[in-house]
């Protein structure tokens, strides 16, 4: 092309394709430094937020250093500050969200990909995405006035009585507790899970089930076999997501959990979370080391949410190579 | 379904229970009997008639090809052989099929076995997403046809039956997606040995292969024919002529003509028939 150009200077049209190339091309080069400009701002921004998150907790870093993680007293007047319950809470309310949203979502994603009727799928789908937009503020007052009255009368004497030898459902019932945080986390992260994991399934392509069922599956044995093996990353991505969103939820998390500095076995009791702690001492921290000691939290909720995400993904990872779909995506 | 009476040829009637041997060499005398017999089979999705009232029989340990233009229902006809088409909705049939004599359209008929005695190799291939070993494992687990002590055996003869196994033989814990697209079908012909089937549906296998993978699938057919029964739906009529016995001719959801594969296509009854294999049409 160049060549040619060169040879014969004096053809107009292709001086003109050859401007009009040029122009293009230019506009590429804008384009392509705009989005580089764009990819850039993530790690610049990332890299700050980390900073601030560091120069705000260097007094506490300095008067507590790695002894805030492991001690447990909260003390603002006396300013002694150690940050474990509301690791142990933050962890323990996340776990319990997936153990119960992970096998439902699930459940829900299949029903919906394999076997729900065609007139079903699409507004079940629909709904679901629906409950992802409701504000967690909601989920946090319907978790006062529905949820927790109803546990504490139903669900939490049920589990205490049929499971009374487990430290877990023993001990007093008041309602806020770390379990009723777990369960409206769950709440909230189901439909993240449910809806990814749904796409996740739908993009299975049908050979691979007509496959299984050519081989003699049922229909149940080739979703067991074959759809979900497939999809197994994909689905881990789904999880994770709700993860993510699980270890940082605050406001609805902070409206039922009771806000204990404490770690108790039982999960009827009431616990802490790091975001909760935040949102709920900010505003009236006064002392330079209180508010250090919550940047602090901030810094080690940032640390613990990567830990646990990067964590999840490495072992997804070893998991799922080889596996049909997701697998690029992680 | 599996208290249901035989006939003497002991082929698996109860898949999930008990180890199956190979059905035996068929004899002479069994060579009277079709190993399919379809009956009066008509089949529409909805409203629109796919195959109208096929009659003809397929004989034991031989390669049949269906041949005809696009749309003419080669592959719904294969389909609902092993009632494939059930997954989909609103679909109507009439007369019945006999795989073995044994009605595949009865009330009750067991999918499951139904599908484990006549297997299937698609278009594309389509493995899955796990090892070698466990892609043809897939069928005999699932249908808990042998113990597994004697998993790894049949695996092996399904590979060596498929011609597969020395190209695998040193990778079968690898996953089967990184086999090349002629591998991976005759991979996926090896898991339809897996379940020890009486009948073999092939619907176009060769169609994303190249000309070298597809020629050694044709070998392949070849070598298979001597143990059992395949049907063959293809597009490529040299396919047609150079893997199969015999012959049927699909247009418009009739069978227009079936016979001897050579002459089919050396002097073919119908003037539709010769229209089509003489590129006039289709």
């Amino acid at each position: 092309m160049t060549t040619s150009l060169a040879s014969e200077p004096s053809t107009p049209p292709d001086v003109q394709e050859s401007r009009s190339l040029e122009l293009a091309s230019y506009g590429d080069r804008v384009f392509r430094w705009l989005l580089t400009l764009g990819a850039l701002f993530i790690p610049v921004l990332l890299g700050f937020l980390v900073y601030e998150l560091w120069q705000g907790s260097r007094l506490a870093i300095g008067e507590f250093g790695l002894s805030f993680v492991t001690t447990s007293t909260w003390d603002p007047v006396a300013e002694e500050f150690g940050a474990l319950p509301l690791i142990f809470g933050t962890l323990i309310s996340a776990t319990i969200a997936l153990v119960i949203a992970v096998p439902l979502s699930l459940g829900v994603a299949i029903y919906l990909s394999e076997f729900a009727p065609k007139s079903v799928r699409q507004p079940v789908a629909f709904l679901i995405s629906l409950l992802a937009a409701i504000p967690s503020v909601v989920y946090g007052l319907w978790g006062i006035f529905v949820l927790i009255p109803l546990l504490r009368t139903t669900a939490f004497p049920f589990l205490r009585d049929a499971f009374a030898f487990l430290p877990l459902f023993q001990g007093p019932i008041y309602g806020p507790s770390m379990f009723s945080a777990g369960i409206i986390l769950a709440i909230m992260v189901m439909p993240y899970i449910m809806s990814v994991s749904r796409e996740v399934l739908l993009a299975v392509p049908d050979s691979q089930r007509e496959a299984a069922l050519g081989l003699g599956a049922t229909r149940w044995e080739a979703v067991i076999t074959a759809v979900l093996p497939y999809a197994r990353s994909g689905i881990a991505g789904a999880v994770i997501l709700g993860l993510g969103r699980a270890l940082g939820e605050t406001m609805a998390v902070t409206m039922v959990i009771g806000n204990r500095h404490e770690i108790a076995a039982s999960l009827f009791a009431p616990g802490y979370t790091m975001a909760a702690a935040i949102a709920n001492e900010f505003s009236e921290a006064v002392g330079d080391m209180h508010l250090s000691a919550l940047a602090y939290v901030a810094f080690l909720l940032f640390v613990v949410t990567v830990l646990v995400n990067a964590g999840a993904r490495l072992l997804i990872w070893r998991v799922a190579r080889g596996s049909g779909i997701g697998s690029k995506a992680l | 379904m599996s208290a249901t009476v035989r006939p003497k040829t002991s082929f698996v009637t109860t898949p999930r229970a008990t180890l199956a041997p190979r059905p035996p060499a068929v004899s002479p005398s069994e060579r009277g009997t079709p190993a399919v017999d379809i009956r009066g089979f008509s089949f529409a999705y909805g409203d629109r008639q796919v195959l109208r009232n096929l009659e003809f029989s397929i004989e034991r340990t031989a390669v049949t090809a269906i041949i005809g233009p696009s749309g003419c229902g080669k592959s719904t006809f294969l389909r609902s052989i092993n009632r494939l088409n059930d997954l989909i909705p609103g679909t109507r049939h009439q007369g019945d099929i006999l795989v073995e004599g044994r009605s595949v359209y009865a009330p009750g008929t067991d999918l499951v076995a139904l599908r484990q005695r006549v297997g299937m190799v698609f278009q594309r291939p389509n493995p899955f997403p796990k090892s070698v070993f466990d892609n043809v494992a897939y069928g005999p687990r699932l249908n808990r046809l042998v113990s597994r002590r004697d998993l790894p055996d049949l695996v092996e003869r399904c590979l060596r039956q498929a011609a597969l196994w020395d190209e695998v033989k040193d990778r079968l814990e690898e996953p089967a997606t990184g086999l090349s697209g002629g591998q991976q079908q005759r991979l996926c012909i090896a898991r339809t040995l897996g379940n020890q089937p009486e009948l073999l549906l092939m619907d176009e296998p060769c169609s994303a292969l190249d000309p070298i993978a597809t020629q050694r699938v044709e070998e392949l057919i070849f070598e298979l024919k001597r143990d059992y029964t395949i049907v063959i739906v293809t597009h490529n009529m040299q396919q047609a002529a150079r893997v199969s016995d015999f012959t049927g001719f699909f247009d418009r959801g009739e069978l227009v003509e079936f016979d001897d594969t050579e002459r089919i296509f050396t002097s073919p009854a119908h003037e539709r028939t010769e229209a089509y294999i003489t590129g006039r049409f289709g």
